[in-house]
């Protein structure tokens, strides 16, 4: 044994010697993409604590004595906080309606057995095909008959019926993959099957709800089209339709323009920060491919 | 198992009660809408297909499906090219894979919106970061958003936005390959790039076309990016901002309705092409 194993650590040393330049290659490419995704935050929040002169001036300079008047104008003259209340509520009630239904209908889907599943399936994949601008005008009308434009539910209801498709393929794809031991097992201690939805498949799908719950997330806070049509009054406004106001009405502001987006991205990367392993899990484990 | 169909009625119903009202009755309403002349909700005329024909006369259109494309292409070259190099790059390191996956996807979390001020901000003329890089080097400043360089210039936030989601769907795709292949490789003295280009593109190509097509499909819906930094203007209107000046803006609810059937079946048909020139058999390990 003893020959081979010197062989074997010899080449090894070799080959770590030879490719060490191409590594340094390869961190080098991906260092500077990294920074082209890191920089570009930095510089905006940096320029945030600046006087717009200031920007204007030198907007590479460091803050070295942060000023706080664009955030005070951002509350006091913008509202940015009420914006981030509704926000916040309608894409909360977006992401509970989304799981609650989509991992109900993703239950049936993937565990039962019955007539019609695959002509359900073939209609989900087709839905994905089917843009926000090809509802819009429909919907909205509707809203204005049933009184619903310029409410939190304006926004919540069509952004539910948008985001269910992806929610249930996804939830659908990982439930198939569990064990049919398990849904047995809990079938002979006496569970229904709304029972064993929740005391089986929902604790066992969590990474899969975890990804699917912060995608939701993500495209019904970042959603400008339908948050300018259905809900653009300053009570109920959404913080993407606020940027879009600042960006035109105060363009040439560039401290309060650099604050406004600050305010809406480092909470959603704070947050992303902290579960970011769960998006990769759930994303990937339940193949989305379907 | 027993009272089964109890269960799938009730489970489906919720799911099923929002998309018929939110997504397909819209939906064929908007067909329905588009063979009309209307004038706010209330005020209709049957017209046939005389948006349809419309549509094909709308030279705006027609500049605003041009534009759609080349945006398209510079998202299949670049978005999905720079995503499949970062990973390959990525799969090949041993050290640092955690932080460059959490940084790549920055960008993609935030909206699209806030990328479109921040690049509001890069392109300022007077006082952007461009141009103020260009005046540190003494080079005379430039106008980003002229005629000649709008539509690259909204391009480039556009492919910057999703390349950290594409990278993280090859780079797991790339992690599903069992590790005796490349190690059968290696015995046939296949490394580097040769077993990039030999073992792992094609054995990730069933990912690659379902990204394509992500990417064609989801260029489709581009709408913030052009919405906030141009408005449409010098030479970069897209099917998305069209159809949001002529629905929403112009109140003509029948041309509007047209004019995004129209990028339904623009979409499936590109779709279609794409799955059909990408065609291969899935590999399962």
């Amino acid at each position: 044994m003893e020959p081979t194993k010197v062989v074997a650590h010899k080449t090894l040393r070799v080959k770590s010697g030879r490719f060490s330049l191409g590594t340094t290659l390869m961190h080098v490419v991906l260092i500077a993409w990294a920074l082209t995704t890191i920089y570009p935050l930095f510089w905006i929040v940096n320029n945030s604590f600046k006087m717009s002169r200031d920007v204007m001036n030198d907007s590479f300079a460091f803050a070295w004595s942060p000023v706080l008047t664009n955030y005070m104008n951002a509350f006091d003259r913008m509202n940015i906080g009420m914006s981030y209340v509704n926000s916040l509520i309608m894409s909360f009630s977006t992401v509970f309606l989304v799981l609650l239904f989509g991992g109900l209908a993703a239950y049936v889907l993937s565990r039962f057995q019955f007539r019609g599943k695959r002509t359900i399936y073939s209609i989900l994949y087709a839905t994905l095909l089917i843009p926000a601008f090809a509802t819009v005008v429909p919907v909205y009308e509707l809203l204005i008959h049933t009184k619903l434009v310029n409410t939190y539910l304006g926004l919540i209801l069509p952004q539910t019926a948008g985001n269910l498709t992806f929610a249930t393929l996804i939830i659908a794809g990982y439930m198939a993959t569990i064990p049919k031991e398990l849904e047995e097992a809990s079938f002979i201690d006496g569970c229904n099957r709304w029972q064993m939805f929740t005391k089986v498949f929902l604790p066992i799908s969590q990474p899969v709800f975890a990804s699917a719950s912060i995608f939701v997330f993500l495209w019904s806070y970042n959603d400008l089209f339908s948050a300018l049509i259905f809900v653009n009054k300053e009570n109920v406004r959404p913080i993407v339709a606020l940027l879009n106001e600042i960006s035109s009405q105060y363009g040439t502001d560039f401290g309060l323009m650099a604050t406004a987006v600050s305010l809406t991205v480092i909470p959603v990367l704070l947050v992303y920060l902290f579960i970011s392993k769960y998006i990769e899990k759930g994303l990937t484990e339940g193949a989305i491919k379907g | 198992m027993k009272g089964d169909r109890k269960y799938i009625f009730t489970f489906l119903l919720p799911a099923a009660v929002f998309m018929s009202v939110f997504l397909y009755y819209p939906f064929f309403k908007s067909v329905y809408l588009s063979f009309f002349r209307t004038t706010g909700f209330f005020d209709k005329k049957f017209i046939g297909w005389d948006n349809y024909k419309r549509l094909f006369t709308d030279e705006l259109l027609g500049a605003a499906t041009l534009h759609t494309l080349e945006i398209m292409l510079y998202v299949i070259v670049f978005q999905v090219g720079i995503a499949l190099l970062l990973a390959v790059l990525v799969d090949n390191i041993s050290k640092f894979k955690g932080f460059y996956r959490t940084v790549f996807f920055f960008p993609v979390v935030i909206s699209g919106t806030a990328i479109s001020l921040l690049f509001v901000l890069v392109y300022n003329y007077n006082f952007g970061l461009l141009n103020n890089l260009l005046a540190g080097f003494g080079i005379e400043k430039i106008l980003w958003l002229d005629e000649s360089n709008a539509l690259r210039a909204v391009a480039i936030p556009t492919v910057w936005h999703y390349v950290g989601f594409y990278f993280v769907l090859f780079l797991t795709a790339m992690s599903k390959i069992p590790s005796d292949y490349y190690e059968a490789a290696k015995l046939e003295g296949i490394t580097g790039v040769k077993k990039t280009f030999l073992l792992t593109i094609p054995l990730i190509m069933s990912d690659i076309k379902v990204v394509i097509t992500l990417a064609i499909t989801g260029t489709l819906k581009v709408f913030e990016f052009i919405w906030v930094i141009t408005k449409g203007q010098n030479g970069t209107e897209v099917l998305g901002t069209y159809m949001y000046k002529k629905a929403m803006v112009d109140q003509n609810f029948g041309y509007g309705s047209a004019i995004a059937i129209y990028m339904v079946v623009f979409g499936v048909i590109l779709a279609l092409v794409a799955n059909r020139l990408l065609k291969r058999d899935e590999i399962t390990y």
